[in-house]
Formats: C-alpha cells, sequence, structure tokens
C-alpha cells in the first residue's frame, strides 16, 4: 500500500473525526501540503452528511423556534435598533429607519479587537526583550571565545611537545633536572612542567604527589621524560580545595601508584 | 415587528437576481439576508432545517433537551457568523448536519469543540432543500446502510453516532485497525455513489 493509499483510509476516519494521535498528526502535516487529499477531505465530509439524513425523528418543541428567534433578536437588537422616533424642527413626529446594519464584527468586536491590539503589542515588544538578549548573549559567547584564544596562545609555548625548552642556569653548573608546579588550590587546577629529568629503566615512571598540609599525599599525574628529560603534567584529576604545603616526586611502576614508593627524588615547597 | 422586516426585505429581493424557485427565496439568499440582520430570514432557515439538526443532535445524544441545546447552538452560530458557510462549496443542509453531528459527539463526549465551523468545508453533496428531497435521500441512505454488511454497518454507525475513534473501534470489535479503516471509507464510498447517478 502507497502513502498515499494509506491517508485514503485515514482520510475517511478524519472526516468522522474517529482519527487520533499519531496517525491524525501525520495526516494533518499530509494535509497541509496535498490538495487533492483536502479535497477528497471535503468530498469525504459531504458523505458523511447523508450518514445524517438516515437519521428520522420527531420534530423539535415548537418553543425551541421562539427560543432562537427571541436570542436572535436580542443579539440584534444589541448592535443597533433599527426605528427610532425624533421630532422635527416644528416639532411633529418623525420616523428615522436606521438600517439595521449589523456591525461586521459583532456586539463583541471591538473588545475582541481591542484585545488583540494589545497582546500583538504584547508580543512585538516581547520579541524585541529577546532580540536584544540574544544579541547581548551572543557577544558574551564572542568575548568568552576571545578569552579562551588568548589563554591557549599563553599556553601553547609551555605545554606544547615541540616547545623549546631551555633552562637557563648559571655558567659553571651543568643543567640539573628541575620541576616547576603551578597549583590554583581554588579550582584543583595544576600545571607540571619538568627539565632535565633523568630517563628511566623501561617499565617505571615518575609519579608528581600533592602533598597536603594534613592527610596523606595526593597522585597528581604520571609522567616519562621525553628524549630531552621534558615532561609536563596538565590538569590532573585532584580533590578540589586541597591545600598544598609541598610537590613530591618519585619513581613508581609504569602505572603509577596510589602511595608513594620512597625514596622522594625531587621536592619542593612554595616559593 | 417580525413580520414587518420580512415583508419589507420580500419586496427588496424580487428586484435582486438571486434565483428562486416557486418563490421561495434560494438558501443563498436567505444567507445573505443574515448578514444584513435580517431576522425574518432567520426564522425562514430555521423552519427549513431545524428538522434536520434537531434529529441529527438527537440521534447522537438521546436526550431531547441536550438535542434542544444543540439545535439553539447551531442556529445561533450561523446567526453570528454566516460567512462561515460558503455556498459555492456544498449545500446549506449538509454544512449543518456535519456542524450539528460534530457539535453533539462533542458534547456526548465532553470535549470542547474540535473544528472551528469555519474549518468545516463540505463539498459536492445533494441540494436537499425540499422536505420532500431530504425524505427521498433518507430513504436512499437507509436502503443503502441496510444493504451493508452488519460488520461495516455498525462500523460506520460506531464512528458517526457515537464518535467512537477508531481504535475504540477496533477494540469494541477485535477487528485490526486496517480493517475497520478501510470498511469505514468503503463504506462512505458507496453511499457517494449511489447518489452520483
Amino acid at each position: 500500500m502507497t502513502e498515499h493509499e494509506r491517508f485514503a483510509d485515514d482520510l475517511a476516519l478524519y472526516a468522522l473525526d474517529a482519527l487520533t494521535g499519531e496517525d491524525r498528526a501525520r495526516l494533518d502535516q499530509h494535509l497541509a501540503a496535498c490538495a487533492a487529499c483536502r479535497l477528497e477531505l471535503e468530498q469525504l465530509r459531504g458523505d458523511t452528511a447523508l450518514l445524517a439524513l438516515s437519521a428520522a425523528g420527531p420534530r423539535p418543541p415548537q418553543r425551541a423556534r421562539q427560543r432562537l428567534l427571541d436570542a436572535v433578536a436580542r443579539e440584534a437588537a444589541a448592535v443597533a435598533p433599527s426605528i427610532v422616533q425624533t421630532s422635527r424642527k416644528d416639532g411633529t413626529p418623525a420616523w428615522v429607519g436606521i438600517p439595521a446594519r449589523r456591525s461586521w464584527w459583532g456586539t463583541l468586536g471591538w473588545a475582541a479587537a481591542a484585545a488583540v491590539v494589545v497582546f500583538a503589542l504584547s508580543l512585538w515588544r516581547e520579541n524585541l526583550a529577546l532580540k536584544t538578549m540574544l544579541a547581548s548573549a551572543g557577544s558574551r559567547a564572542a568575548q568568552s571565545q576571545r578569552e579562551m584564544e588568548e589563554l591557549r596562545r599563553i599556553a601553547a609555548p609551555i605545554i606544547a611537545p615541540e616547545a623549546q625548552r631551555v633552562t637557563l642556569v648559571s655558567a659553571k653548573t651543568p643543567p640539573q633536572p628541575q620541576g616547576k608546579a603551578f597549583y590554583l588550590r581554588g579550582r584543583g587546577s595544576l600545571v607540571f612542567l619538568a627539565n632535565n629529568m633523568p630517563p628511566l629503566p623501561p617499565q617505571k615512571a615518575y609519579e608528581l604527589w600533592l602533598i597536603p598540609t594534613s592527610g596523606a599525599p595526593i597522585p597528581a599525574g604520571v609522567f616519562k621524560p621525553d628524549a630531552h628529560g621534558s615532561a609536563n603534567v596538565v590538569n590532573p584529576p585532584l580533590p578540589a580545595g586541597a591545600d598544598a604545603k609541598a610537590f613530591a616526586i618519585t619513581v613508581e611502576n609504569e602505572a603509577g601508584a596510589s602511595t608513594p614508593t620512597m625514596p622522594i627524588v625531587m621536592m619542593g615547597t612554595g616559593e | 415587528m417580525g413580520g414587518f422586516c420580512v415583508s419589507l426585505y420580500k419586496e427588496e429581493t424580487e428586484g435582486l437576481s438571486s434565483p428562486q424557485t416557486q418563490g421561495v427565496p434560494a438558501d443563498l439568499a436567505l444567507v445573505t439576508g443574515l448578514k444584513s440582520g435580517d431576522q425574518g430570514a432567520m426564522a425562514q432557515l430555521y423552519d427549513r432545517y431545524s428538522s434536520v439538526v434537531y434529529a441529527v443532535a438527537l440521534r447522537v445524544l438521546g436526550d431531547a433537551g441536550a438535542a434542544e441545546d444543540v439545535l439553539q447552538e447551531v442556529f445561533l452560530q450561523l446567526w453570528r457568523n454566516p460567512s462561515a458557510f460558503d455556498a459555492a462549496r456544498g449545500s446549506l443542509a449538509s454544512w449543518l448536519a456535519v456542524i450539528t453531528r460534530n457539535r453533539a459527539i462533542d458534547m456526548l463526549r465532553r470535549r470542547k469543540p474540535e473544528t472551528d465551523i469555519e474549518d468545516v468545508i463540505v463539498s459536492v453533496a445533494p441540494d436537499l432543500a425540499g422536505d420532500a428531497d431530504r425524505a427521498r435521500a433518507a430513504e436512499k441512505v437507509r436502503g443503502i446502510m441496510v444493504g451493508m454488511s452488519l460488520s461495516q454497518r455498525s462500523a460506520l454507525e460506531m464512528a458517526y453516532w457515537q464518535g467512537m475513534s477508531h481504535s475504540e473501534i477496533a477494540d469494541k470489535t477485535g477487528e485490526p485497525l486496517g480493517t475497520v479503516k478501510t470498511r469505514i471509507r468503503s463504506g462512505l464510498i458507496a453511499l457517494r455513489k449511489a447518489f452520483q447517478t
């Protein structure tokens, strides 16, 4: 069964208001785009009207007629009277016919129209406010983006593997293993840079430790120096707010350890 | 005062070019009259179609009081918004029948009206202005319904007079959804064909 054929059956149900749920939603969507189906729907509605005719029954009660006509008269009167009595200049009475023109909008029309205008105005204002918000959000996003790029530029020479690292020492001293830790306690952010680290046997690695003011040393990253003896550790997972008394390095197995294996090979406290 | 308005109106329409059969104004002329606030036109339309509207409402709701309420509502809607009926698209009788049935089903199921009357477009149904025409058509329809299979007739009636959804009908009859859908559609087509000749 093709799509269109399937809709053919659904159309009949739709004409009877018997189509529900997903099927109805699908058909609504289809009808919006398919004139042929809309025409078929009209015809089916006409067919359903034939069903209505098979209803035989008593005529409505007489009072219903007057009830309707009274209601109609009331609504008509609310709009405009048909004839009023006035008087001419000389005082004689005259009948003036005011055409019973039903206001195109109806009795509630002006109130409804006013309501629509107020609503439209409030929508317009809201739209304007939303646009302004979007614009400022957009510019904030652009600013954040710029800050990010700035930070990346700063960090690049420090952490890029291809960056050249030079340790400057006073002329007579050969370069020593050196490590620098940059730690932001509030965020638990840590950047650690090492130079001139001696190479390690294959299954071993250096491990960095954060030594807190109280409690056991906290693992802060495992690293292996490259051919030049350089290494870095950037933002290892750390518990937030750890108060660092010192940083230390030990030699561990490649996978790292949860407690340091003595001896400590390097250590430093705050500058 | 009502009589005064009517006779005045009739004099005016005889000058217009609207078609009249046997000196009786056509539906279109009466609906046009509604647009000018002619209460007499409303009375004539009521006299012409109240029985159809009431019969449909009563068949759906099974309650005389509720049916009378629907009758009132349908005609008042027509009075307030005669432009909603676009004669180019179908006969007033069919249009009224469709609206009445929908409104009555909504009431039966205590739903809010699903469709605005302006959205109801009914085309190509036979013109049934006269009582005699309608009586003949009603007989014809009843004949076709009787000729249908029981399962087809009851599916159609459940959907039309009880406002059951296709899934409700499938549940009640134990038939697959696809069968229910096809039955209902072919039933309506059968009705259409009978009136096309």
